[in-house]
C-alpha cells in the first residue's frame, strides 16, 4: 500500500485530476445542452417538443460505452471513410466530452424541464400580463425558481457524471481508472491499488455532496 | 365615472372552447373610460375565462376584442404591448418568489424600458406608500399575509400605469379578516377613475362601487345593468335563483 502510494502517488492523483477536468468539461457544455432541450421540451409548441423528447430518449436509450465507442471509432470513420473527403480525428478527451456532455445533458434536459414544471403557471401569467416577453418571464421570473429546486438532482447528476468518466476508460483517455489499471498491472496488487482508487472518488465525492447541501440551504434563505 | 364617449373595450360575440369543452357561447360587452364593471355568476360561468380573455391570457376561439380601437385578437397586434396598458390581479396573488417586495414592483417597467431604473423605484415606492405597504420594500413575497401580498400585486401591477385593470376573483383565497383591505385598495383606484372589471362574489362590494353588474351562467351573458338593477331588482329567474343563494 505505502509503495503504491509512494510511487504512483502523483500519477494517481493527476490522474484523478484528469477526471475532474473530464467532468467539468462535460458538465459544463451538458448544461448548454440540457437549457436547450430543456426549455425545448416545455415550449408551446409541438415540433420543440417532440426534437426535445427524441434527443432525450435516444441519448438515454444507449448505454454510454455504446455512445463513447460511435463518438471516437464511429464518428470519424464515418466522416473520413463513409462519406469521404474529411479527415476527422478526436483526441479521447474530446471525444469523452462529447461522450459526457450528450449523455449528462440528455438527464439534464428532463431535470430542467421538471425544474420549469414545477414552478407555478401564475408566475409566469403574471409576468407575461405585465407585458413582459415570454423570454424575459422565463430568464428573469420562472427560470431562477426552476433552478432553485433543480439544485439537488443537478448535484446529484454532478456526482453521476464524474462517476460515468471511468467507462471513458475503454477509450484510452487516461483518467483515475485507466491509469490504475495500469498501475495493478505493473505492481500486481490489485486489491491496494482498487481500494485507493476507490477511497479517491469516495473523498471526492463526499466534498462535493457535502458542500451541495450546504449550497441548497443557502439559496433557500428568503424564499 | 364613467365616460360614455370613450369606450375602453368592445367585446364582440366573443367563443371560447377548450377541446370539446365550449366555456364562452357568445359574450358581446362594452366598458367605458372610467367604468367599474363587476361580473359575478355561479362558479364555471365562464366569468374568469371571460376575463383571462381580455389580455389573451387565453386565446380566443372567435369574435373580436377591441382595446383602445385596437383588436386584440389580431395576429397582427403587439400582445406584448397590449398588455402593458392592462394591469391583472390574479386570486393567487401571484407574486414574483424569488424577489423582493420592491423588485417584484420594477421588474416589468425596468425590463421593458418603460422607466429608469431610478424612475421606476420611485414609483415603485409610492405605489406601495398608497397601498400602506412601503415597509414592506425589502421583504420577499413569503414573509407578507396574503392581504398584504395581494396590496402588493395591485401595486405591481399600478407600477405600469395601466389605462384598464382586471381583477380575477381578488379576495377568494383570503382569508375573512384581510378581504376589507384589499377592496378597500380597489374603492380608492376606482374612485381615482381607473377603468376596471372585477369578477368577485363579493356582493355589498358590486354593490357600492360597480357602476354596472354583469350576471354571467352557462357561457352567456344572462343579465346586466346598475347595481340596483341586477342586485336587488333582478329579471331574470337565473339571476334571482343565483342571488338568493348567495345572499
Amino acid at each position: 500500500m505505502i509503495k503504491i502510494i509512494s510511487v504512483y502517488g502523483t500519477l494517481l492523483l493527476t490522474a484523478l485530476g484528469r477526471t475532474l477536468l473530464l467532468a467539468l468539461l462535460g458538465l459544463f457544455f451538458a448544461c448548454f445542452i440540457g437549457l436547450f432541450f430543456g426549455i425545448m421540451g416545455v415550449l408551446k409548441n409541438r415540433v420543440c417538443n417532440v426534437i426535445a423528447q427524441i434527443f432525450v430518449d435516444v441519448i438515454r436509450g444507449v448505454p454510454m460505452i455504446v455512445l463513447a465507442f460511435f463518438v471516437y471509432f464511429g464518428m470519424p470513420y464515418f466522416f473520413n471513410t463513409i462519406i469521404g473527403g474529411f479527415s476527422v480525428s478526436l483526441s479521447a478527451l474530446q471525444a469523452g466530452t462529447i461522450c459526457l456532455a450528450l449523455n449528462c445533458g440528455a438527464y439534464m434536459a428532463e431535470i430542467v424541464r421538471a425544474g420549469i414544471l414545477s414552478v407555478d403557471i401564475g408566475q409566469m401569467e403574471a409576468a407575461r400580463s405585465l407585458g413582459m416577453t415570454y423570454g424575459m418571464s422565463m430568464r428573469k421570473v420562472v427560470l431562477p425558481q426552476a433552478i432553485k429546486t433543480m439544485i439537488p438532482t443537478f448535484i446529484n447528476q454532478f456526482i453521476i457524471t464524474l462517476k460515468d468518466t471511468s467507462i471513458l476508460s475503454v477509450i484510452g483517455f487516461p483518467e483515475l481508472v485507466n491509469s490504475a489499471k495500469n498501475v495493478q498491472a505493473n505492481t500486481f496488487m490489485s486489491f491496494q491499488t482498487w481500494a485507493i482508487v476507490g477511497v479517491m472518488y469516495l473523498v471526492v465525492i463526499t466534498i462535493l455532496s457535502r458542500s451541495a447541501k450546504v449550497l441548497e440551504r443557502r439559496l433557500n434563505v428568503g424564499r | 365615472m364613467a365616460d360614455k364617449t370613450d369606450k375602453k373595450i368592445e367585446v364582440r360575440n366573443l367563443k371560447k372552447s377548450f377541446g370539446d369543452l365550449e366555456v364562452l357561447k357568445d359574450i358581446s360587452a362594452e366598458v367605458y373610460k372610467g367604468e367599474v364593471v363587476v361580473v359575478i355568476g355561479p362558479s364555471g360561468s365562464g366569468k374568469s375565462t371571460f376575463l383571462r380573455c381580455l389580455n389573451r391570457l387565453e386565446n380566443v376561439t372567435s369574435g373580436t376584442i377591441i382595446i383602445n380601437g385596437a383588436d386584440i385578437t389580431s395576429r397582427k397586434v403587439d400582445i406584448n404591448k397590449t398588455r402593458e396598458n392592462i394591469g391583472m390581479v390574479f386570486q393567487h396573488f401571484n407574486l414574483f418568489n424569488n424577489l423582493k417586495i420592491l423588485d417584484n414592483l420594477t421588474l416589468a417597467p425596468t425590463q421593458l424600458k418603460k422607466f429608469s431604473n431610478e424612475e421606476a423605484k420611485a414609483k415603485a415606492k409610492i405605489m406601495l406608500e398608497k397601498v400602506g405597504l412601503a415597509d414592506k420594500a425589502d421583504s420577499y413575497p413569503s414573509q407578507l399575509s396574503g392581504g398584504q401580498k395581494q396590496r402588493v400585486a395591485i401595486a405591481r401591477a399600478l407600477c405600469m400605469e395601466p389605462q384598464i385593470m382586471l381583477f380575477d376573483e381578488p379576495t377568494s383565497a383570503l382569508d375573512p379578516e384581510m378581504v376589507g383591505e384589499v377592496l378597500q385598495v380597489m374603492k380608492e383606484l376606482a374612485k381615482d377613475g381607473m377603468t376596471m372589471v372585477i369578477v368577485t362574489h363579493e356582493m355589498g362590494f358590486a354593490r357600492e362601487v360597480a357602476d354596472r353588474v354583469i350576471f354571467m351562467d352557462g357561457g352567456y351573458i344572462v343579465e346586466e345593468g346598475t347595481p340596483e338593477e341586477v342586485l336587488l331588482n333582478p329579471k331574470e329567474p337565473r339571476t334571482i335563483d343565483f342571488l338568493n343563494k348567495v345572499l
